[in-house]
């Protein structure tokens, strides 16, 4: 765990603290296991998301395509007797292809990210609207799937706390992705290209393959939770189901560390990252601040955490500089010597 | 000699941990060009930035016109007439000459509203433009312009501010031949109007060109001071580094194997119309000489991989090979070390290991992981061979000097198994210790059977360093050069396109 994540946790606990010495409520049981769910759902599109940060793109279309996509699949698996696994494997086909449209258009075509994205955010939510002619997709009346809605949204009794499935998911999502961008090869390439890739090309990386993987990675990823999060509302009114949802994901990818350059991430600090906004949401429900400013809490809540930590970096380098030009006049000495010879 | 207007006396700066400057004097007088010479981190910089007025002293007075003071603030450098050429420009891409020369002083009209005078800030370059003796107008966009066209801009607007003092850092460092000479030419112009020159530079034929007298600096101190009669590249050397330095020419081991690579007939984009030939012998070092945009790193570009050929065939021990990306060429064991170190050599803040490791990453994996282990095993070695000077491998490159930048991008290449090495400027912004380390480095390498390639614009460095010489001009190659032709003369002639008269034996 690095520092940054290590102070993301500290301000979530001080956060958490204080709103349950406030309104206590914040930590019954059920409270904490509904808190629970939203940041297992979350938290998934907000690691998609940070696939895309930490290459140095942008990827607006997350909230358009969780809603198209959980449309559709309500409607195959409802309207069209879709078996859920076949379903769920066409969604996820359907996500991954949508990341290797976004992924190609930005590589081969040379569009910047935030326009291919931001089109696809208005294409998607607008193919959202007219497949469903703006009216709610859900579940009839009668028809049902326990074991997909148990595996869904489910939960499971472990000591005594009903834990979300959705948590589940999103902790072997982020087991997998942390090993794929803190370990594996390709997780170098992702941070190489992020960081820069001319340099990377010069060193003979597929830069273009590496972006459109991420872009794929991130589809993909998207549309597994469009699917958690179509089973867990039931009902999605295509106009406004995932909206600002990428922004959510953006945002924690920022706290989570992510620098919007490129280049940097960490997987923990994402799921850090919404980790805090959830609890944050939670609080402007507790404590009985109006919701109409969820919005504006988050905001400020978000500005002030990176003020913080813009100043704690500053105040480190300030103390790294004088650690620094000693480490400097070490690595000198050697040098000395090879004059004097 | 005149009164000197500017002296700095006994200036120190020290940060935790290391002196900057030690008790370091320069006096000025109108009207003469003062070379200031030394290693890279041997305090130009930081003496340049203390009359600039951005760093303060820890110690010591500057003396503007008589009047003693413990140190400057910028306005005060300006109101003195100190300006500044940096290496890299200050100037604005989007702007027009005018624009920039006047940019944050334009002339205003229209009172509250404050225009800019466009007429008023066009009719004062024009002055400035003629003085100068440029080929280009003050409304020329300024991306237009060649980087010897952008110094002269720097130049003028050094000039509109009445500038007494014009310190130029490194000034020649990506200009071609015949731009550094008109350099020389403004720099005597500027001389005979009276402005004082502090020129920093690594080239120390320029020093012997342009320079009244040198001042050279070791860690931090005046080492020496050449007087015109004094000035000569060995005095300055043995003061620069303390130590006589040897012929730079090391020979072979061995003479020449066969052709490593052959290209035939290549084509690239920047010159459509012209084919280069030319092939590179197992344990040579061939130098490729010629005039900055003569096309030589296009030519590297496009064997490595990043540009496409539009023409011709690359050919590796005999046999034809295609290369459609640098990936392909890295297979091949054909790799480029680029002119743009920290573009596109490095990751600037990652460490010396993950960038040595990076275009080899697959040989370090395990189960796609990457095995931290071995490939910092391999680090550390790398940087005992090459003597990176790091305080450890987990030092992040943009912390390093030059020198130790350019180490470390050879130590990715030198991890894997080069067939064919095309380093590009391979000494660039790299003191003369470590440039000293990178010549034996290539020497070694040869002698190990690989081929080299290297394009360099430095004279002394393509007559020290190379074994052969082929020299471009205008995307074609105009002739080659062995061992016993190596003089300036020759190399110049070929650069700008003439043929040599009488070939050598």
């Amino acid at each position: 765990m690095s520092k940054k994540d290590l102070s993301l946790l500290v301000l979530i606990l001080v956060v958490g603290t204080v709103v349950a010495l406030i309104n206590p409520r914040f930590l019954f049981v059920g409270n904490l296991s509904n808190t629970a769910n939203q940041i297992g759902l979350f938290g998934i599109f907000s690691i998609a998301e940070a696939f895309i940060i930490i290459i140095g793109g942008i990827e607006l279309s997350v909230g358009s395509v969780i809603a198209l996509l959980g449309v559709l699949f309500i409607d195959l698996i409802v309207n069209h007797d879709v078996n859920w696994v076949v379903a769920l494997m066409m969604i996820v086909a359907a996500g991954l292809v949508i990341g290797l449209i976004h992924g190609t258009l930005v590589t081969r075509m040379r569009i910047q990210a935030f326009v291919v994205t931001l089109c696809g955010l208005l294409i998607y939510r607008g193919a959202a609207r007219y497949y469903t002619e703006d009216a709610t997709a859900g579940f009839g009346f009668g028809a049902s799937f326990p074991m997909l809605e148990w595996l869904a949204a489910g939960r499971t009794n472990v000591l005594g706390f009903p834990l979300p499935h959705s948590v589940v998911a999103l902790a072997v999502v982020a087991v997998i992705a942390w090993v794929v961008l803190h370990r594996s090869v390709f997780g170098r390439y992702l941070l190489a290209v992020g960081k820069n890739e001319e340099a990377a090309r010069y060193s003979g990386i597929r830069t273009n393959r590496v972006i459109i993987s991420a872009y794929v990675i991130c589809g993909g990823l998207t549309a597994f939770s469009a699917i958690l999060i179509a089973m867990y509302t039931r009902s999605i009114s295509p106009a406004v189901h995932g909206s600002f949802y990428e922004l959510y994901a953006i945002a924690a990818a920022v706290l989570g560390g992510c620098s919007l350059r490129g280049g940097e991430g960490s997987i923990i600090g994402v799921v850090l990252g919404t980790v805090l906004l959830q609890v944050l949401q939670n609080l402007v429900n507790l404590l009985g601040i109006p919701s109409s400013l969820n919005f504006a809490v988050m905001g400020t809540v978000i500005l002030v955490g990176v003020l913080g930590d813009q100043y704690l970096v500053q105040r480190r380098q300030r103390a790294g500089v004088a650690k620094g030009r000693e480490q400097a006049s070490v690595a000198a000495a050697p040098l000395e010597r090879v004059k004097v010879e | 000699m005149p009164e000197p207007f500017l002296e700095l006396v006994d200036i120190s700066k020290s940060y935790p941990g290391v002196v900057a400057l030690d008790h370091v004097g320069l006096q000025v007088s109108p009207g003469e060009v003062v070379a200031l010479i030394g290693e890279n981190g041997a305090g130009k910089s930081t003496l340049m930035r203390v009359l600039g007025g951005v760093v303060e002293p820890s110690g010591g007075f500057i003396r503007v016109d008589g009047a003693a003071r413990s140190s400057l603030t910028v306005a005060d450098a300006i109101k003195a007439g100190i300006a500044f050429v940096h290496q890299e420009l200050n100037l604005f891409d989007n702007l027009d000459v005018a624009g920039n020369v006047f940019i944050g002083r334009e002339p205003v009209h229209g009172g509250p509203l404050r225009l800019i005078d466009r007429k008023r800030m066009y009719a004062d370059v024009t002055p400035l433009l003629e003085r100068l003796g440029c080929d280009f107008a003050a409304d020329a966009p300024l991306a237009d312009l060649s980087l010897a066209q952008r110094q002269l801009v720097e130049i003028m607007k050094a000039l509109s501010l009445d500038a007494r003092l014009v310190i130029m850092d490194e000034p020649t460092s990506s200009l071609t031949l015949t731009e550094t000479d008109r350099l020389m030419r403004t720099v005597a112009g500027l001389k005979a109007h009276g402005v004082s020159i502090i020129f920093i530079t690594h080239r120390l034929n320029e020093v012997m060109q342009c320079a009244d007298r040198a001042v050279v600096l070791r860690d931090g101190r005046v080492v020496g001071a050449l007087t015109r009669a004094e000035l000569s590249p060995a005095a300055m050397i043995r003061l620069m580094i303390g130590r006589d330095l040897k012929s730079l020419y090391v020979p072979p081991a061995a003479p020449p194997g066969d052709s490593v690579l052959e290209i035939v007939d290549a084509v690239t984009d920047t010159y459509p119309g012209r084919a280069v030939s030319l092939s590179v012998r197992r344990g040579e070092i061939l130098g490729l000489a010629g005039l900055v945009g003569s096309g030589r790193t296009e030519l590297a570009r496009a064997v490595f991989g990043i540009d496409p050929l539009r023409g011709g065939a690359i050919r590796l021990d005999g046999e034809p090979i295609r290369i459609a990306s640098p990936r392909a060429a890295i297979e091949q064991g054909i790799y480029l070390v680029p002119e743009d170190r920290k573009g596109a050599g490095l990751l600037l803040d990652v460490s010396i290991t993950e960038n040595i490791s990076l275009p080899d990453l697959a040989s370090y994996m395990r189960f796609w992981l990457v095995d931290t282990a071995r490939e910092n095993e391999n680090a550390v070695r790398q940087r005992e061979r090459l003597n990176i000077r790091a305080p450890d491998v987990k030092t992040s490159v943009g912390s390093l000097s030059g020198g130790n930048q350019q180490k470390v991008v050879l130590a990715k290449w030198l991890s894997m198994r080069p067939k064919v090495l095309i380093v590009d400027e391979p000494t660039r912004g790299v003191d003369v210790g470590a440039k000293q380390e990178i010549y034996g480095m290539l020497r070694r390498l040869t002698d190990a059977g690989v081929a080299i390639l290297m394009i360099s614009s430095d004279m002394e460095e393509v007559i020290g360093v190379s074994d052969r010489l082929a020299v471009m001009h205008e995307g074609a190659i105009s002739g080659f050069l062995d061992r016993n032709q190596f003089s300036e003369h020759n190399v110049l002639q070929l650069a700008v396109g003439h043929t040599i008269e009488a070939e050598g034996p």
